[in-house]
């Protein structure tokens, strides 16, 4: 049997070992998705000074699993006046994307699944088919406050894809290329932290992640669900398996921009004391490793900049529509567009230390 | 406030770091209010208001005289009361009936009666499994304000003061 799986394997490469390397990539993933929802249950309750799930498991840690089997079990409904294909098809749509992207992102220095030489726009060209599937849910439920949040939803993200474009043009200019591993390795350096591409890029920096906020139809810019406005937005129609699939996308896309921002402003699996420990140090056992640059350094930044989009959730209150609008387009654009000028400068000027050594 | 001050404290999120501060903190340092219900209860008041009891007196007399104001008060129609004159020459209920479906704990019943007779417990955790379960007949009353009778005295003598 063991000899059997062994030779097939051999057999069918290359094919077999993307498999096997997609596999080991989605089904942590989805993990990560069904722990996310529970430290975001946690994280907020704590916020508003409630203790979040504790029943399920110690301390509430297998609620997801609850969760899950609950809505694996129950029916999905399929409204009698939907179009039953695009019904079916959105929310496979909505999270095809958010794994998609997947394959592009370094998760250390020799590992990744798809070392594309325009990483960066493929990561865009794939993040954007994901408001199809909020689009073609919204429109084949037949229901007008999916309609509408699918409008809504479509107009926001024409919106901040502008700036979040024109704020990934800066990180472009400054690393000066579109791999997404080359772009880390732009950012190593002998000063630690500042050598990432946060502190010259820092209002880009700020601009990215907020559209990216946007951009995953989180709060406050969650105006496509809007619970008090629009019942549920885009996904109202849907029940079961179905509804679970649009949440995952959710979640799969939190992941995804948090692992964009680590990888393009804080320098992807970069540790953030590089250069300044001794080679000693990191030749020690345990601590060296720690230390060193590696995929736990990845993990930490895209753990934060989740925690970031929690925190958010927990304390603002959703946007008004045009209040969205006006952000996006005569904010965030102009800003945006600025500070690419002043990158281009910064770049032909060789400002140190990140654009004084030869490339 | 300057349109300058406004444009830089927009432009700095100042007001969005101040909230966000604010949550973390609560998020930190501030004691949770959760209380892990079947474990830990709220403490409860001596008025409160929870399932219904008649009461007897000491010496196993029942107090109810069919008076019929709390049915005559009850802002549901909760209660249904049918009397007879006893063999000894008192008035007393045949049938004492409080359909809890469609009681809503106001209290007036057990405010109205001359005799402290029905009374609201406070028992707050029960069900009926079928619909005449939450059907409280006369028989049912009394067992209850037979069984918790301590319970109802003790509550009772806090409040006297007030009363």
């Amino acid at each position: 049997m063991l000899q059997w799986l062994i030779s097939t394997y051999e057999n069918w490469q290359p094919v077999s070992g993307y498999l096997v390397h997609i596999v080991a990539i989605t089904v942590p993933l989805f993990v990560c998705v069904a722990y996310l929802t529970y430290v975001e249950r946690k994280i907020i309750g704590y916020m508003q000074v409630r203790m979040g799930p504790t029943r399920v498991g110690w301390k509430g840690l297998l609620q997801p699993w609850a969760d899950m089997f609950k809505l694996l079990f129950k029916e999905i409904i399929i409204p009698s006046g939907a179009n039953k294909i695009l019904f079916l098809l959105a929310p496979i749509l909505a999270l095809a994307p958010a794994l998609a992207a997947w394959a592009v992102i370094p998760l250390n220095a020799t590992t990744v699944l798809a070392d594309l030489n325009a990483g960066l726009l493929y990561v865009l060209a794939v993040t954007s088919i994901g408001v199809y599937g909020v689009i073609i849910a919204g429109w084949s439920s037949n229901s007008k406050y999916a309609l509408l949040g699918a409008m809504r939803s479509s107009a926001q993200i024409v919106a901040y894809e502008i700036a979040m474009g024109f704020a990934l043009v800066g990180v472009l200019i400054a690393a000066k290329s579109m791999n997404l591993g080359d772009i880390i390795v732009s950012q190593a350096g002998q000063h630690g932290f500042l050598d990432w591409f946060w502190l010259p890029l820092l209002p880009l920096f700020i601009i990215y992640f907020i559209s990216g906020v946007a951009e995953t139809n989180r709060a406050p810019f969650d105006v496509a669900e809007g619970e008090s406005e629009i019942v549920a937005g885009f996904h109202v129609e849907y029940s079961g398996m179905a509804f679970a699939v649009f949440f995952l996308a959710e979640y799969a896309n939190m992941i995804l921009i948090s692992a964009l921002a680590a990888i393009m402003f804080l320098g992807g699996w970069l540790s953030p004391v590089q250069g300044w420990v001794s080679a000693t140090w990191l030749a020690t056992p345990y601590i060296g490793w720690i230390l060193d640059d590696g995929f736990h350094w990845l993990l930490i930044k895209i753990a934060f900049f989740l925690f970031w989009y929690l925190w958010f959730r927990a304390t603002f209150p959703r946007y008004r529509y045009d209040q969205i609008m006006r952000l996006g387009w005569k904010v965030f654009i102009p800003i945006t567009i600025v500070w690419i000028v002043v990158v281009s400068a910064m770049v032909l000027a060789q400002v140190g230390p990140w654009w004084d050594r030869p490339s | 406030m300057s349109n300058t001050a406004r444009f830089v404290r927009s432009l700095f999120l100042l007001e969005l770091f101040k909230g966000l501060s604010v949550t973390l903190r609560h998020m930190l340092f501030v004691r949770k209010v959760t209380l892990q219900y079947p474990e830990e209860k709220a403490p409860i008041s001596p008025r409160f208001r929870g399932l219904h009891a008649l009461r007897r007196y000491p010496n196993g007399e029942e107090r109810c005289i069919a008076c019929k104001l709390c049915e005559v008060v009850c802002p549901a129609l909760a209660i249904t009361i049918e009397s007879e004159q006893r063999a000894d020459g008192t008035r007393r209920t045949t049938r004492y009936d409080i359909d809890l479906t469609k009681c809503i704990f106001c209290g007036y019943c057990e405010e109205s009666c001359p005799v402290d007779s029905i009374v609201e417990t406070h028992i707050y955790e029960y069900h009926g499994e079928q619909r005449g379960d939450l059907m409280m007949t006369k028989e049912k009353l009394l067992a209850v304000g037979d069984k918790y009778e301590a319970q109802i005295a003790a509550a009772r003598s806090q409040d006297a003061r007030y009363r």
